[in-house]
């Protein structure tokens, strides 16, 4: 428990020294949200509908943090300290190099915790934010959308060759969901078209899931995300397990 | 004595060649032994594989009696480690670095007075990237020394510092030699290793070419001098005569 206490403190500390993912996860998600209330005001998402276009858009906001931290930031780190044979020497020590990943994937969860309560402090005080839903079911799709798309970082970040490759395909991966995928740009507004290839990302299907419990629609529609969201969680774990290089 | 580290039959290949050929060897509690030889003579694959980072193709290994994979958590509460290259987290300072490698440890030692031995205390609040060549591997020497540890690995621990710097660490690792503390350790200055080596392997692709005390190589060359004898027995055969 020390050793987890100690070594928390610490990366944290230099990830925030880092700044960019206080930009990316913390501060980028409020100033998307408060666009969407500016522009959107206190409109219906539809002609008719018992929820504002606003409260449909805040499950997707939520997601940037989980985006940004699971497909760029963590996927960075561990080929980083893999590069920089920091993992070997923890190998050397008696912790186990499993430790300072796990410590990373606590680092980024609270990022994405921190973003969302900033979020909803915003939408609550500022564009009469209300959850429809249930928390407590809003929270358990947060955490296996959270598992989801961390565990692609896990696995880019373990089985890309060097910091530059895991610098690209992190890129890759990071900045077409982060546009597409509806967490930036509202799904609703997109052209079907754009929604048929938003629906092959990953995070789209996170989107649906939150936005079905945040809204307390009918979680029947969304069940085929939520299948999405798991597959995608225990194949690329395997993965990272069965193929991570510690050098 | 209890043997600290064994190693009988090792073998380690990268890509069909041979890095380490039937190495074997016994190194005593207390004592200090020397790993010679040039650079990729096999010298750090010999220690990675001891050390359980690198899976040796054959050979058995125990460090403290304990198998360095299997048993890697308890061994290595005894055991500190400074590779050759110097790997830590960007924008990590001293400290940070220091209290990080600590906790890990259930009794480790105290860093602020290894700094202080070691000649770092003022630079406590540095980032680790901003400190010298020297300064850098004096902090790793310092990083091995924290679990308080019976036995020490030290990959080229001198490489790279003055003069000055280097009589600091030679002191720093005598009085540790006083105190009973096993070290394996890999140099190419040879005044250093005549200072601390009690016994020296020498390495030549891979092979062992020679294992004994330092006196007992000098005895086995036609030269005076331990630089000598080391050159004269690492030698490719006969290439300087043949150029001549």
């Amino acid at each position: 428990m020390k050793a987890f206490r100690t070594m928390l403190k610490i990366e944290t500390k230099l990830s925030l020294r880092g700044i960019d993912m206080l930009i990316f996860a913390i501060c980028m998600p409020v100033v998307i949200l408060i666009l969407l209330g500016i522009i959107y005001g206190n409109k219906p998402a539809f002609e008719g509908a018992a929820y504002s276009f606003f409260e449909q858009s805040f499950a997707a906001v939520a997601t940037i943090a989980i985006c940004g931290g699971g497909v760029m930031g963590l996927p960075l780190v561990i080929s980083d300290y893999r590069q920089k044979k920091i993992l070997k020497r923890f190998q050397v020590t008696p912790v186990s190099p499993t430790m300072i990943l796990f410590v990373q994937l606590v680092i980024y969860t609270l990022y994405a915790l921190c973003s969302l309560i900033l979020l909803l402090i915003v939408a609550v005080f500022f564009f009469e934010f209300q959850m429809r839903g249930s928390w407590l079911q809003f929270l358990g799709f947060y955490f296996i959308v959270l598992l989801s798309i961390f565990s692609i970082g896990l696995m880019t970040g373990g089985i890309a060759k060097n910091t530059k490759s895991a610098g690209i395909i992190a890129s890759i991966l990071y900045f077409p969901m982060l546009i597409f995928s509806g967490s930036t740009l509202p799904y609703e507004v997109m052209p079907v078209s754009l929604q048929r290839i938003a629906d092959l990302m990953p995070l789209t299907h996170g989107i649906k899931l939150l936005k079905a419990s945040s809204l307390g629609l009918p979680l029947v529609n969304v069940s085929f995300s939520l299948i999405v969201m798991i597959v995608i969680a225990i194949l690329c774990i395997v993965i990272a397990v069965r193929y991570f290089k510690w050098e | 004595m209890d043997s600290m580290i064994q190693v009988d039959g090792l073998y380690k290949s990268y890509h069909g060649v041979n890095a380490v050929e039937n190495l074997s060897i016994s190194i005593h509690s207390g004592e200090v032994f020397g790993l010679l030889g040039a650079n990729g003579a096999g010298k750090t694959t010999s220690i990675e594989c001891i050390l359980g980072v690198r899976k040796p193709d054959q050979g058995a290994i125990s460090v403290m009696g304990m198998n360095p994979s299997s048993d890697r958590k308890k061994l290595f509460e005894k055991v500190g480690v400074q590779f050759q290259e110097s790997s830590f987290q960007e924008q990590i300072k001293v400290v940070e670095l220091c209290e990080e490698t600590q906790a890990l440890y259930k009794n480790p030692g105290d860093y602020q007075a290894l700094l202080k031995q070691f000649g770092l205390a003022e630079m406590k609040k540095a980032a680790v990237a901003e400190l010298s060549g020297g300064q850098k591997q004096r902090l790793f020497v310092v990083l091995a020394l924290l679990p308080n540890p019976e036995v020490v690995f030290l990959d080229e621990l001198t490489t790279g510092l003055d003069s000055r710097a280097r009589r600091t660490v030679w002191n720093g690792l005598s009085d540790l030699k006083q105190k009973g503390m096993t070290i394996l350790m890999t140099s190419h200055y040879m005044d250093e290793v005549e200072t601390l080596c009690d016994r020296i392997c020498i390495l030549k692709k891979g092979k062992t070419v020679f294992m004994g005390t330092v006196q007992e190589a000098v005895t086995a060359s036609p030269f005076q001098r331990f630089e000598d004898a080391y050159l004269w027995l690492t030698d490719e055969e006969g290439s300087e005569n043949e150029s001549i």
